[in-house]
């Protein structure tokens, strides 16, 4: 299992602004290690986004996302005190869920 | 009927079947959507051939598309690109990097209620024109912008 992420999520107005960095090395596979072999592509894939069981954001990543990722986004609908859930997927099948609440 | 989606994906494998359980209802696409990592288009190595199999051949250059990203970037392992579209019912937002190994960086989908707005780091090989596709309304639009790279983030 993964390192938690950070994840800040905050009213403004009508519209929730969600932060998000995920911990997670981002292996392109097309990388070498010291002795010449390729490491293995470790990256993750899908991320998703829940608010009171609404999908309201999801991404689908390529390799070419930085080491550690951090994603932003902006959804209308959401109050203080909710929780905002996010779920990453990576390329070997780990995954990790954790969850915010609306400040 | 006591199929759980994972064991109806796991079962189908075959896009026949996926597409029966879909016409049944018992698969909502947004679902597929969200789970399915489309190898395809992430494997691209051209633009030409990433707004392909993205089903974009001829997005409309716009000004309401907005890439925000550094004119140089000292480190290629770390561009925090951002994107913005002013455009109406907007679904999607790409990101391609033209001279990066995969060209198809990202696909965001934004669902109705989520603000056409995305920020994210992405990593550069080589100084390369970063494209951001908008699907809205069922049309392709796209703004880009060069960044420079001084020192490459995909190693080699």
């Amino acid at each position: 299992m993964a390192d938690p992420m950070k994840i800040r999520a905050a009213l403004q107005g009508d519209v929730v602004e969600v932060r998000v960095l995920m911990a997670h090395e981002m292996e392109t596979g097309t990388r070498k290690d010291a002795s010449g072999k390729v490491i293995p592509a470790h990256f993750i894939q899908t991320v998703s986004a829940t608010h009171n069981g609404n999908t309201v954001f999801s991404a689908h990543w390529g390799p070419a996302i930085a080491k550690n990722p951090f994603l932003q986004f902006k959804f209308k609908g959401g109050s203080k005190g909710d929780k905002v859930q996010i779920t990453w997927t990576d390329n070997q099948g780990d995954k990790r869920t954790d969850e915010a609440t609306i400040s | 009927m006591g199929y759980t989606r994972r064991q109806a994906l796991k079962a189908g494998g075959s896009l026949g079947l996926f597409s029966a359980l879909v016409a049944l209802g018992l698969v909502k696409p947004g679902d597929a959507w969200a789970q399915a990592w489309n190898k395809g288009v992430f494997e691209t190595k051209s633009v030409a051939d990433a707004l392909k199999a993205l089903g974009a051949s001829a997005p409309t250059m716009t000004a309401d598309v907005i890439v925000t990203a550094p004119d140089i970037a000292e480190n290629g392992a770390m561009v925090n690109v951002a994107a913005v579209s002013k455009l109406p019912k907007t679904q999607q937002i790409a990101y391609l990097i033209e001279k990066n190994p995969n060209t198809v960086t990202a696909v965001f989908d934004i669902p109705p209620g989520t603000l056409p707005e995305v920020q994210t780091r992405v990593k550069m090989g080589q100084t390369s024109n970063v494209m951001v596709l908008v699907k809205a309304d069922g049309k392709y639009y796209a703004a880009q912008k060069e960044v420079k790279v001084t020192v490459g983030g995909c190693g080699g």
